[in-house]
């Protein structure tokens, strides 16, 4: 089952057997600015990024994002920052990766966040989304195309919260604007 | 000049009237559906199809064919119409293909009035579909263009008809089927379109003869699931099938997880697996503990917030609400407490049963004394990659310990602290005790180093200015395997400096010329360590200037440094040897809660790599370095 959201709408989701999630990864995947013309280098390039923020009730706690890339307690990893996207259509350009059976007991949410570090809109950038998967088999829960989106920088994807002995996701897909996840913490906490 | 499209793309038409080329190379029918602004067709009399070829500005032919012409006049396509859709179907009922991925790609081509190209678009990539909206014509802000659909139906004709809005669809698709001759090669037949064809539309008779027989005109056989085809990539994760779970995939669920086993770690050599091993433990340690901490954190926090509410509720003071209110806090924190205990538990016994496998499976240089990997000590041919200088734990991972592990040659040189700082009470009796337990881990270290290397490969040297340390050095001076006996006084400490100062001159410029084997012959090409007892005792300026010298030159031309030393009795010179300190890893004799990890930066508690009292390891392994040594010489 995969989910094609457009902005603001919200679903739930748990794994169709009855289980719950063990490990999820938030892909982002974008194409690089076109080449123009005899100094094409000029163009300025495309940088997104993805961070996740993890909360101990309403509390931010630690965040995974370019500069700090495992959370300290390691249930949250991020593969890298990719400063362009990628030349090929598909692939994860960057991808934050977590291990909920790691994540602390104190933890109750964590938060997924695109940005526009390089500050173009989603209206400019090609080719861009973003997806949620569960990592265990590779399924694909949620999908959000993000080029061509609007005049925002960023969006606020997704949480993944505790419910019962296990954890369940929703998908947020709210615009937002900002540089960086500290931008975005007013626009995180009415979710929580 | 004619556009090339793909599938999605869309092109202005210049030309209101226009022909549609198409060409299959089997015969199939052609047809054209009228839409509104939303694409829905409102009726069966709103398609072009064989039956019916002729509608107000849409023309086509009457049969199935190989090749098709439709003549196309959007002058005089009604106002309410926003989209023609060109669509193409294989005939049922025939011998012939049921998939359009049997045969050749349609070809379709737009011309203007005057034969000339305008657009041209080669439908591939199909593969059940029986059924297929080749072309859109369509008004935009006045005008019209063109857009390469493609768009298969797998259910054929009544799945196209469906998807546009069509009620009744299958019927409808079976009627238009059912007019044409099913079967005919005919070529292509322009010439023979033969516009009284509407007196036999099937549309003016009350029901299709034949129809409720052809409900379901999808041929057996042939997939009959409806709707658009999935053009998502094959080899990617479809959602629509999992893979379907493998029970043996998530050891850790059932709380059984694998056994663990020494060398699980990527490296080319066992050597390297275990390092790397090791130094995942460390991190995965450091991380667990990391979450039991923060969790501890946070409870103790929320905590002291509920009781700070508790007592700032005026009702809640006076009542038994207080006391309550306080017990429920206490609870919910004890709570979450024992969960991240029980977390971090499970985690440790993960971690030690690993240890207790990893332990045993060390080589000598990674190994603990005591471990049985000594008592088979044999002179070791290669260097090794790293070395253990002690073991690191935490006070909540007890008895688990972390070796460490650092990577030879040392990079920095290291400090053996013989200051009575941070000691525990009552461990050393007095300060001579502890400078002399300093001087144990140096030549245990040193034994170690020269050890691990092979013959001739290593030597070590000993600055001992007031003779403090001969006790301590019996083990390395007793086996003979000092380079040079302990230099003692101003004057040997000078000699010894000199002598190193000079080679790591000479090696930097030799390694500098790219010439490596003109140094001269009394240049000991050996990895040098230097043991320096009771710093500053004995050293002067000069002497100083030296060894910070070697401290910082040294590590990259293989001459090492261990100053065994207590900061204060150098506190002399001021802050000018802070740097040197700074410099150098600090060890010491008695465990010490000084090291940080480089993930969160925990304290951890080091001790040194003692040998066990009693034990006569080192003089063992020390005898065969030794007698390697002579041979070698």
């Amino acid at each position: 089952m995969s989910v094609n959201l457009s902005k603001g709408q919200a679903i739930s989701l748990e794994k169709n057997d009855g289980g719950t999630l063990t490990a999820v990864r938030m892909g982002l995947g974008w194409q690089a600015a076109k080449r123009r013309g005899l100094f094409g280098s000029r163009t300025k390039e495309i940088d997104l990024d993805a961070s996740a923020v993890l909360f101990a009730e309403k509390q931010p706690v630690d965040v995974v994002f370019f500069r700090h890339l495992v959370s300290d307690d390691g249930s949250v990893r991020h593969t890298g920052d990719n400063l362009v996207g990628g030349v090929g259509q598909g692939g994860d350009d960057e991808a934050i990766l977590v291990d909920l059976q790691r994540v602390p007991v104190h933890i109750d949410q964590i938060v997924f966040t695109v940005n526009s570090f390089t500050g173009q809109t989603f209206q400019e950038v090609e080719n861009a989304f973003c997806r949620l998967v569960d990592e265990s088999n590779g399924q694909e829960l949620a999908r959000y195309t993000l080029a061509g989106g609007g005049e925002y920088t960023a969006q606020i994807m997704a949480k993944v919260h505790r419910a019962g002995s296990g954890w369940t996701m929703t998908a947020l897909g709210t615009a937002a604007n900002g540089r960086t996840f500290q931008d975005l913490m007013p626009a995180i906490l009415p979710h929580l | 000049m004619t556009a090339e499209l793909v599938r999605g793309q869309n092109h202005p038409l210049p030309q209101v009237r226009l022909e549609i080329r198409i060409s299959v190379g089997v015969p199939v029918l052609a047809g054209a559906t009228l839409g509104d602004e939303n694409g829905t067709v409102r009726g069966p009399q709103l398609i072009a199809h064989p039956g019916a070829p002729t509608l107000p500005g849409v023309e086509v032919s009457g049969q199935a064919a190989a090749e098709h012409r439709l003549a196309v006049d959007l002058s005089a396509v009604p106002e309410a119409v926003h989209r023609v859709g060109v669509f193409l179907a294989l005939p049922i009922g025939t011998t012939g293909p049921l998939r359009f991925g049997a045969v050749p790609a349609p070809r379709t081509a737009v011309h203007g009035p005057d034969g000339t190209e305008i657009a041209r678009y080669t439908v591939s990539g199909l593969d059940t579909e029986a059924a297929l909206i080749a072309l859109e014509l369509y008004r935009r802000q006045g005008a019209w263009k063109i857009r390469a659909m493609g768009q298969g139906y797998a259910g054929g004709l009544p799945a196209l008809f469906a998807d546009q809005g069509l009620p009744e669809a299958g019927m409808l698709a079976a009627a238009i089927h059912g007019t044409t001759n099913p079967g005919p090669t005919a070529a292509y037949d322009h010439g023979t379109h033969r516009a009284n064809d509407a007196a036999r539309n099937p549309y003016d008779t009350p029901a299709p003869e034949g129809a409720p027989a052809l409900d379901t005109p999808a041929p057996a056989g042939a997939p009959t699931l409806g709707g658009p085809i999935d053009y998502s990539h094959p080899r990617r994760p479809r959602h629509t099938a999992p893979p379907s779970p493998t029970p043996a995939a998530c050891p850790a669920a059932d709380g059984q997880p694998a056994p663990p086993v020494a060398g699980d770690a990527v490296g080319w050599s066992m050597e390297e697996r275990l390092y790397n091993q090791v130094w995942g433990m460390f991190e995965d340690l450091a991380r667990a503990m990391a979450a039991y901490r923060g969790a501890v954190d946070f409870a103790d926090t929320r905590l002291e917030r509920e009781l700070d509410q508790a007592l700032a509720d005026p009702r809640a003071r006076l009542g038994d609400g207080n006391a309550a209110a306080r017990e429920a806090a206490q609870t919910r924190r004890d709570q979450l407490v024992d969960q991240a205990r029980a977390v971090l538990d499970r985690d440790l016994a993960q971690l030690t049963a690993e240890s207790e496998v990893v332990e045993p499976a060390l080589p000598p240089a990674y190994a603990r004394w005591d471990s049985p990997a000594w008592h088979g000590y044999r002179v070791p041919a290669e260097p090794p990659m790293a070395l253990r200088l002690g073991d690191l734990h935490l006070p909540e991972s007890l008895p688990l310990r972390i070796p460490l592990l650092v990577r030879l040659p040392l990079e920095h040189g290291l400090w053996i602290d013989s200051g009575a700082t941070a000691m525990p009470e009552g461990s050393f009796a007095d300060s001579t005790a502890l400078r002399q337990a300093a001087m144990e881990t140096a030549v245990a270290l040193a034994a170690r180093l020269l050890a691990v290397h092979p013959a001739g490969e290593f030597a070590v040297r000993v600055i001992d200015p007031a003779g403090a340390g001969t006790r301590a050095l019996w083990p390395l001076t007793g086996a003979g395997v000092l380079a040079a006996p302990p230099a003692t006084g101003a004057a040997g400490v000078m000699d010894v400096l000199e002598r190193l100062t000079r080679r790591v001159d000479l090696v930097q410029m030799a390694v500098r010329g790219g010439a490596a084997g003109s140094l001269p012959d009394d240049v000991d090409t050996a990895r040098q360590l230097l043991i320096v007892n009771d710093f500053p005792h004995g050293f002067d300026d000069r002497a100083i200037t030296r060894l910070r010298y070697l401290a910082d030159e040294g590590p990259a031309v293989g001459v090492h440094l261990v100053l065994v030393a207590d900061r204060a009795d150098a506190a002399a010179y001021g802050p000018l040897l802070d740097p040197l300190w700074r410099s150098l890893m600090r060890l010491t004799p008695a465990p010490d809660e000084h090291f940080a990890d480089p993930w969160v930066g925990h304290a951890w508690t080091y001790e040194p790599a003692l040998v066990p009292v009693g034990s006569r390891i080192v003089e063992q392994v020390l005898a065969e370095v030794a007698a390697a040594l002579i041979k070698h010489k």
